[in-house]
């Protein structure tokens, strides 16, 4: 699976192998004889220590996408393409051989820290079994090591808290755990689904800065999936954007909000909402909804939204070019730098 | 500004408690006549549970709430059906606030028949088909489900079943929480139209500060169920009082100060 169309090949030219490479990923579902294409043709990078955002709102197929990367899609799922970690693929591999990269060299944080934490089993317990299941630690050595990252990840009163169950802790406690729990092995890459979406605002900043903190510790990548472009803004370097489970734009974060190339990409950035400036008339939306991924695509998905629109975008589907640099779209009619 | 009209709505010293414990607590406020007051704070603040005792969804522990004079806490039978019409409901879930074996026509029809049982069919039939027109969707969809629907759509359905008595008082709990950015704007959109054309008064309430921003006149804050600052939304937005207030601006995060150049953004922690 090495050949792939120029245009959608690798952002870095040169430097270090990425760490995450994945290439021409489909996600199909067979239902009642349609299928529904969650993701189509998404080729991506994530280079050593690199943190790459990824935008969509809901059914642009983001998690559709790390949920394969990781092998944990439903069964009836279809997968298609390469998805390369540390060089090695993983789709298609046995289950074993996953579950000794999953949680230990790749893991994640996902939305929902409740959910995520099994709520019979106290937190130490929890945090250490992942030593012990991983690196073959003792208890009580794990033990110790689960001391320490409630510590790190600013979980305050750390002792106490080994010793409770999840429903005792806060969600923004909760999610601290999660996030140490995908630190307990020292993976190469985290990758973050809407790790503050279920949060408030104030512990949301308090997340967000602590993967900031993490980062700068331990230089490891991470993918951060949100539907909040202000969330995805303050941690990421680089942005991928998806609509209709298509990368539409990918592009170095400032360059991206300074100056978006996708139609798509620059309504989102009117639509994030803004506490500053002065009150607007109207508040910025994008017209009309998103395809109904059981019609046929023809042309660009966001042709009947796009204030650029022409024929050419209903008829020929636009492919994801390189543009200026490192940056890459998928329009016929791009926006001015 | 608002404060020497007579007001639509006034609360005093509302408390609501579950199990003995404060859920709201001592929470006073004016809403005039076609006032749109926001209302922000984090979950667990009490804003859900101060809406749902406006409506008497759960009981008050002690206080007051008068509409127009008569104090709903107090009304019952009649009275309150009759007052039930003024203050309506949106809620966040457009979809779970819908009964799913209901097509959207008779969905908009059950306010009518309860409030306006005399009303013929064909009178029913046209009223609904503006309603529909009105909150941008087309009559034609009288006869579609809840679930042929988005949730954008769906949302409009419920504001319309809302709309449908005619309130004076639309209470709108977090209702484009659940929605797309890009769809989000459409629905704001469209209540402050509403809020524009019919006059209705509003309680916003949502943890989404910019839109709450866009939409309001006045705001209040609300921490561990009670209200810590009221304030017009310029004076709000531009000099927060409460340290949560500050705490609570200051953590959105925002396009425009990602686009400074990189620095450690200041995090506020403000624990209980």
């Amino acid at each position: 699976m090495s050949a792939l169309p120029a245009t959608a090949a690798s952002t870095a030219a040169a430097g270090p192998p990425p760490i995450l490479r994945v290439e021409a990923l489909d996600v199909r579902y067979a239902l009642d004889g349609a299928v529904i294409a969650a993701v189509r043709a998404v080729s991506l990078q994530v280079a050593a220590g690199e943190c790459l955002g990824i935008v969509g709102e809901s059914g642009s197929g983001k998690s559709q996408m790390v949920l394969a990367w990781l092998g944990l899609l439903a069964r009836n799922a279809r997968i298609e393409g390469s998805v390369r970690f540390e060089e090695q693929e993983l789709l298609g591999l046995p289950a074993a051989a996953l579950n000794r990269i999953r949680g230990s060299k790749l893991s994640m944080v996902f939305q929902d820290p409740m959910s995520s934490l099994t709520p019979h089993v106290r937190i130490g317990v929890q945090l250490g079994e992942v030593l012990v299941h991983h690196a073959g630690a003792t208890w009580s050595d794990a033990q110790r090591a689960a001391l320490h990252m409630l510590e790190r990840v600013r979980v305050p009163d750390a002792r106490r808290r080994l010793r409770e169950y999840p429903h005792e802790l806060s969600g923004g406690m909760r999610q601290r755990v999660m996030i140490g729990m995908s630190l307990m092995c020292g993976p190469k890459l985290v990758i973050a689904d809407e790790p503050t979406s279920a949060l408030d605002v104030t512990v949301q900043a308090q997340i967000l800065a602590l993967l900031r903190e993490v980062r700068a510790q331990s230089g490891l990548s991470v993918v951060l999936i949100s539907h909040d472009l202000g969330v995805v803004a303050s941690l990421a370097e680089r942005i991928a954007v998806m609509y209709a489970g298509r990368v539409v734009e990918s592009a170095p974060t400032l360059e991206l909000l300074r100056a978006p190339r996708h139609p798509y990409t620059s309504l989102l950035i009117q639509c994030a909402p803004s506490l500053h400036g002065a009150r607007l008339d109207r508040m910025p939306s994008v017209q009309g909804l998103p395809p109904n991924p059981l019609e046929p695509e023809i042309g660009c998905a966001f042709a009947p939204r796009c204030p650029r629109v022409s024929e050419r975008c209903r008829e020929e589907r636009p492919p994801l070019m390189r543009i200026d640099g490192v940056a890459q779209v998928a329009c016929h009619h791009p926006l001015a730098p | 500004m608002t404060q020497p009209r007579e007001s639509l709505l006034e609360v005093r010293g509302l408390r609501v408690e579950f199990e003995g414990r404060a859920a709201v607590d001592d929470v006073s406020f004016d809403i005039a006549p076609g006032e749109v007051l926001g209302l922000v704070g984090e979950s667990g603040s009490g804003k859900s549970t101060l809406a749902r005792a406006l409506l008497r969804l759960v009981p008050a522990a002690r206080g007051t709430v008068s509409f127009r004079g008569t104090d709903l806490l107090r009304c019952t039978g009649k009275a309150l059906r009759r007052r039930r019409r003024d203050l309506q409901i949106v809620f966040q879930d457009p979809l779970a606030s819908l009964d799913p074996r209901m097509s959207v026509g008779e969905i908009l029809a059950e306010p009518l028949e309860i409030f306006e049982p005399a009303l013929g069919a064909r009178e029913q039939g046209a009223r609904i088909a503006e309603m529909l027109e009105r909150v941008g969707l087309a009559p034609q969809v009288a006869g579609r489900y809840p679930h042929e629907f988005s949730g954008g759509q769906c949302q409009r359905i419920g504001i319309a079943r809302a709309m449908m008595p005619s309130p004076q008082l639309l209470l709108c709990d977090e209702p484009v929480s659940s929605l797309d950015v890009s769809i989000q704007g459409q629905i704001v959109n469209l209540l402050s139209d509403l809020q524009r054309d019919l006059g209705t008064a509003m309680l916003f309430i949502s943890h989404n500060l910019a839109v709450v921003r866009h939409l309001s006149d006045r705001v209040m804050v609300m921490y561990a169920g009670r209200i810590v600052e009221t304030a017009g939304v310029s004076e709000l937005f531009a000099a927060p009082v409460h340290a949560y207030t500050r705490a609570l601006l200051a953590a959105v995060p925002d396009l425009s100060t990602a686009l400074c150049p990189p620095g450690e953004p200041l995090v506020y922690s403000y624990e209980r």
